[in-house]
């Protein structure tokens, strides 16, 4: 369903609060990444305000969709996402990666039961939502009327790892419909750009070729990005939706240069990133 | 003589003792697993007949995931798998699950407390002509070392049935490790076991004994004969199985160390980071007594004939006993 002009206006509002809240939280912590949760916010918000089936309230409902963030070092944005849509005060963001804090540098679950699995180490991710698909499968709750999703955030960069096309290669045996991968397709990653480290293109037929269905689209247009999910659960294996995004988005500074991968902005620089963020009108 | 207590099998000693893998009793465990609890699924890297995970395919099809030849899938798919109430079991050859992919079990299954069973084959230098690239020495250190997982090796076919089934049960991270040859059959049915207790097989007829020998997995037997040579050559020995080296039975440890004073631990296992090195850390803490360890001495295996290996990396029943008289001849 098309999404109202009224809906896209919440949702953009609703991502500007979000990359303020990272920004924040970043600058708070002295450490972490910032291009990446900038560049995922707008998808992160399509899912924790519009696409997901949950409930904040009561974060371990049996019948909730999962959510597998391969890619761990962007937790910021998982995080804030997660506090605005309600499942732990927003002021708690300030506690990231500081001793004690439920919001570790890396997603626990022993410290944050919420997420569905502990991550950080990359290409583990996905092999771990086609195992969750796989369950769901088995016991036989897969149709279109019954099931959840299993939802896997995954960054390009992690397409090195040998697991992940381990588990493309599973999923694809195994037609599993109820698997849904968003690539962030941002084409950088620590040390470059990812077609000078290790050329991924053409990553369309790469994953087709596993028997995937592949939808391309812009990481930043709500509308496009709702048509492509709602194709994507429509279809009977599984679906590989390769989001472009502008790393570190929304700021002019932190965009497009890969060295605002894993640098965080000191207080000026963050500073100077919340006014023009605040400046926004939509 | 044999702990009458234990029911232990009473043709230990004979030439013609019924010989059986301890990964036979695997396979035979989780079939049976898998008729009580219909959460069990099987897992594996394309070595399911070799693992014997195939009497649980065969009859449950629709529970068993064949991954192909990727370990490190096949683990962090079966923790996915346990995140939503399943109980895998997970079956390769110990060299490459857990070896290859020790990382993703550390990350997705031990760190992530997913009830995740890891079933390591062809551990020991007895995995024969394959040669040093398959016979894992390295596994149960690299397994213990981690938090939350408990860390089991059988005795014989019928403890290793036990003990898998007594993982389903646990519901927490578990390394199983298996021996690909026949070996004695030590244990019955009516023979206790549970994870985290260690158990004396032999004990002496009166007395105290003068040493205390701790085993893991297959080389019991070949204890068991040390300690009844050694018992017609005057020493008194007990023999402790100690299958559960995680979590480990300190009590009965250091009751042991206690009663003997002298300790040797014997493994088919480097000696860095294995059953030894666990027991020495409990009684360098608790009751400090010198030790002697039978293993494998900083060294790959290679091709050979199982029994041929055993004997020539100093684990044979003749090395058991002269470890035995060394550490009796050394002082406190």
């Amino acid at each position: 369903m098309l999404l109202t002009d009224e809906k896209i206006k919440e949702l953009a509002i609703k991502a500007n609060d979000i990359r303020q809240s990272i920004i924040e939280m970043l600058v708070e912590a002295g450490s972490g990444h910032t291009a990446g949760p900038l560049g995922m916010a707008d998808i992160f918000t399509l899912f924790y305000f519009h696409i997901l089936k949950h409930d904040p309230k009561n974060p371990s409902w049996e019948e909730r969709d999962r959510v597998v963030l391969s890619n761990g070092h962007i937790c910021p944005v998982l995080y804030a996402a997660m506090a605005h849509a309600g499942y732990f005060p927003i002021e708690e963001l300030k506690t990231l990666r500081k001793f004690g804090t439920r919001l570790q540098g890396h997603p626990h679950r022993e410290y944050l039961p919420y997420v569905d699995t502990s991550s950080g180490p990359l290409g583990c991710g996905l092999s771990q939502a086609v195992g969750m698909a796989l369950a769901d499968k088995m016991d036989g709750s897969t149709s279109l009327t019954t099931s959840r999703f299993i939802y896997c955030f995954m960054s390009d960069g992690e397409l090195d790892e040998g697991n992940t096309w381990e588990a493309v290669m599973l999923a694809g045996k195994n037609k599993l419909r109820n698997l849904i991968a968003i690539v962030d397709r941002n084409n950088i990653q620590v040390e470059g750009m990812t077609e000078d480290v290790m050329p991924l293109e053409p990553l369309q037929s790469k994953w087709r070729a596993f028997n995937w269905h592949v939808i391309e689209v812009s990481g930043h247009d709500f509308q496009m990005l709702n048509e492509s999910i709602e194709e994507a659960q429509a279809i009977e294996k599984p679906t590989v939706i390769i989001a472009h995004t502008i790393p570190g988005k929304g700021v002019k500074e932190f965009e497009k240069n890969y060295k605002w991968h894993g640098k965080i902005p000191n207080k000026e620089e963050g500073e100077m990133a919340l006014k023009e963020l605040r400046a926004l009108r939509f | 003589m044999l702990n009458p207590k234990l029911k232990l099998n009473p043709k230990i000693f004979n030439s013609d003792v019924e010989q059986v893998s301890i990964r036979k009793g695997f396979g035979e465990g989780l079939l049976k697993a898998g008729e009580i609890d219909k959460n069990v699924v099987g897992l594996c890297a394309d070595l399911n007949e070799s693992t014997q995970m195939n009497l649980f395919a065969d009859k449950f099809p629709e529970r068993f995931v064949q991954v192909g030849v990727a370990e490190q899938n096949m683990v962090t798919v079966a923790s996915g798998m346990a995140a939503m109430g399943k109980i895998p079991f997970c079956s390769s050859y110990a060299v490459f699950s857990p070896g290859r992919n020790w990382e993703q079990i550390r990350t997705t299954i031990t760190f992530n407390d997913r009830p995740v069973k890891i079933v390591g084959s062809h551990s020991g230098v007895s995995v024969g002509p394959d040669g040093g690239t398959h016979q894992a020495l390295e596994d149960v250190a690299l397994m213990r070392v981690m938090p939350n997982i408990d860390v089991i090796s059988p005795c014989d076919a019928m403890e290793a049935k036990k003990a898998t089934l007594a993982l389903v049960k646990t519901g927490k991270p578990a390394y199983l490790r298996l021996v690909r040859e026949k070996t004695p059959i030590i244990t019955t049915e009516k023979t206790p076991f549970s994870i985290g207790k260690a158990e004396i097989y032999w004990l002496p007829d009166i007395g105290l004994a003068q040493v205390g020998i701790i085993v893991t997995g297959g080389l019991i037997h070949r204890a068991l004969l040390a300690a009844k040579e050694l018992e017609t050559e005057g020493i008194k020995t007990r023999v402790m199985n100690l299958s559960s080296i995680k979590p480990i039975d300190v009590d009965a440890i250091v009751a042991l160390a206690k009663e003997c004073k002298k300790i040797v631990t014997v493994e088919e296992h480097q000696i860095a980071g294995g059953m030894g090195s666990a027991v020495a850390e409990v009684l360098a803490q608790n009751y400090p007594v010198p030790m002697e360890f039978i293993g494998i001495r900083d060294l790959f295996g290679q091709s050979g004939k199982p029994d041929e290996l055993i004997e020539h990396y100093g684990m044979g029943k003749n090395s058991i006993k002269e470890a035995v008289k060394k550490v009796l001849a050394r002082k406190l």
